[in-house]
């Protein structure tokens, strides 16, 4: 499948289409961790909406010609969380949703952190945080430059934040008011070994990013519509601009909700099950709220 | 064509700025930055340069120029001004004594250091031919030939002097030290051979191995930890070539830190890397000694 998105921006956005996906997207994950005994899984829950509203209904891109220069750029700088985008872009027509199962295997160049070598539409390896955001902001700058109009999209997590290489690209996008740069922070407030408020205290964050200059919107980073209303807001602004998404930690399965565990953990035999079984309710629920809506 | 500054070039790159104000950034004080960023703009089709002076552009982001310029193969050239003592005065900081080892073990890494003015200038217009990464190193110092563009290229060592008797290998200016060490035991009767080394990665093997085909031992020189840079190179090739000189001795930094401060002749005095301790090395390995 291939499909070119440029077309979304004009028509209605499908909202109960992609939320399809981000159902799927969250069985892929579950079934890639599961399968390849791999961590990550509560972060890769954690930002499947984002990620499959970007994809779904904000970036300009053709899936058949992942480096079409007019493209919009997506950096994941959370790499750890890999297995998130090559799911949505595995559902985006990007290459085969079979070629999922590779992830984490012997030989494959499905990395546990996300690898853009022999995987279409990934456009920068990451993996140890704080990178991602620096890339992209020089990918933003030679946009403005070469006077070209696409956009970049910078996923970070929280606990990245803590990076001070983030700091000093969001002090250069806002001294440079690049305008085509917008970052989205899965705000989950959990990190490696404990919450973000009992690490490295990130609050007051929003206010942080507007010290800094950036234009900041927040919302609930589940709710699509909302995010795309924010990715509007954030698109239109006449710097750089974050989008603030709050967001649950393995959000779609109850027992990894909000846990540090399952930052680490991978389902096996009854768990698996379990968290198949929850995620299926879950796509069953929407799929009936929303069609009663 | 791109050339981003962390903050650094007072009086150096005026000219540059204002001439070409279109392609010339400063990142600020923020190299971790500066160097993603390279990345960046290099992937989206610019050729792009970073400066700074001696480790800042190097060991401070070195993780941007592994996973981010050299993991994606991108077209930017890493510049360090300062290369071994060139600001011997303002002390450790400011020694760039372990940059070759350390960028030379990065994958599509290329690894340059120019021992003159002139020559830097040649191989900065041959860049372009090599796809990918490039580290610049640059001495303040210059060993002092006259200019022989013709005779530089990128990936090849450069023979400056005839000799049977022993080979000094050398990277950078500290070539110079070599030169005089060469005069001196060329009064005594011992011929040097210099082979100049301003490309370490990737290393001109077939003059290496021939060095020590052909004359009666290797001395490697530079202006760097003995650890992993020119000196371990050397070794490397010519081991693998099964080709053992008469002698080995690789002249450097000892595998300590500097603790003194001076001018870049004192530091080369000081640790055993001028021209008195090329002549005693050579000589005692010779056994010439008296």
């Amino acid at each position: 499948m291939s499909m070119t998105n440029a077309t979304s921006m004009r028509r209605e956005p499908d909202f109960d289409a992609v939320r399809e996906v981000a159902h799927r997207v969250r069985r892929h994950v579950l079934d890639m961790t599961s399968r390849g005994k791999s961590s990550h899984v509560g972060s890769a829950l954690s930002m499947v909406d984002i990620v499959t509203v970007l994809y779904g209904h904000v970036m300009r891109y053709d899936s058949a010609q992942p480096k079409a220069a007019d493209r919009d750029r997506f950096i994941l700088s959370k790499g750890h969380a890999g297995a998130a985008v090559y799911a949505t872009l595995a559902e985006f027509g990007f290459f085969g949703t079979d070629r999922l199962k590779d992830h984490y295997q012997n030989g494959s160049v499905f990395s546990g952190h996300v690898s853009h070598k022999g995987v279409p539409g990934v456009e920068l390896s990451t993996g140890s945080l704080g990178h991602g955001l620096g890339v992209a902001t020089g990918m933003a700058l030679a946009a403005v430059r070469q006077r070209r109009g696409h956009r970049i999209y910078a996923l970070l997590s929280d606990g990245e934040c803590d990076e001070g290489s983030n700091w000093e690209a969001i002090l250069f996008a806002a001294h440079h008011r690049l305008r085509n740069l917008t970052v989205a922070v899965d705000y989950n407030k959990i990190q490696s070994l404990a919450p973000v408020a009992e690490t490295l205290a990130l609050e007051p964050f929003a206010d942080k990013w507007r010290a800094f200059g950036w234009h900041v919107e927040e919302c609930d980073g589940h709710d699509h519509a909302a995010l795309l209303t924010a990715f509007r807001a954030a698109d239109a602004a006449a710097g750089p601009a974050v989008v603030i998404c709050h967001t649950t930690k393995g959000k779609g399965v109850s027992f990894m909700e909000n846990s540090v565990l399952w930052h680490y953990r991978n389902a096996q035999g009854q768990e698996y099950e379990a968290a198949a079984a929850e995620l299926e309710r879950f796509a069953a629920t929407d799929a009936a709220g929303h069609s009663h809506a | 064509m791109v050339l981003i500054t962390g903050d650094l070039g007072f009086g150096v790159l005026t000219d540059f700025s204002k001439r070409f104000p279109d392609q010339f950034i400063n990142a600020g004080v923020a190299e971790q930055n500066m160097t993603a960023m390279a990345c960046g703009m290099a992937m989206e089709g610019h050729r792009v340069f970073t400066y700074s002076i001696a480790n800042f552009t190097t060991l401070r982001c070195l993780e941007q120029i592994r996973n981010d310029v050299c993991y994606h193969d991108a077209d930017v050239t890493v510049v360090s001004i300062g290369g071994g003592f060139s600001y011997g005065q303002l002390g450790v900081s400011h020694f760039a004594t372990e940059d070759l080892a350390i960028l030379r073990a990065l994958p599509n890494m290329s690894v340059i250091a120019p021992s003159e003015p002139w020559e830097a200038e040649e191989l900065t217009r041959q860049l372009p031919g090599v796809p990918g990464p490039k580290y610049l190193r640059i001495d303040k110092g210059a060993a002092g030939l006259a200019a022989d563009p013709g005779a530089v290229r990128l990936g090849k060592a450069r023979r400056v002097r005839e000799g049977a008797d022993a080979t000094v290998i050398c990277i950078g200016a500290i070539l110079a030290e070599a030169l005089e060490a060469a005069a001196r035991l060329a009064r005594e009767g011992i011929q040097l051979r210099l082979v100049s080394v301003h490309t370490l990665k990737p290393l001109d093997a077939a003059e290496i191995i021939c060095a020590a085909r052909e004359t009666g031992g290797i001395v490697t020189l530079e202006e760097h930890s003995i650890v992993g840079g020119l000196g371990g190179a050397v070794a490397e090739t010519l081991l693998e070539a099964g080709c053992a000189p008469g002698f080995f001795r690789r002249m450097g930094m000892p595998d300590i830190y500097p603790s003194k401060v001076g001018d870049q002749n004192f530091l080369r005095a000081e640790y055993g890397m001028d021209a008195a301790a090329v002549v005693t090395t050579v000589r005692k390995a010779l056994h010439r000694e008296d």
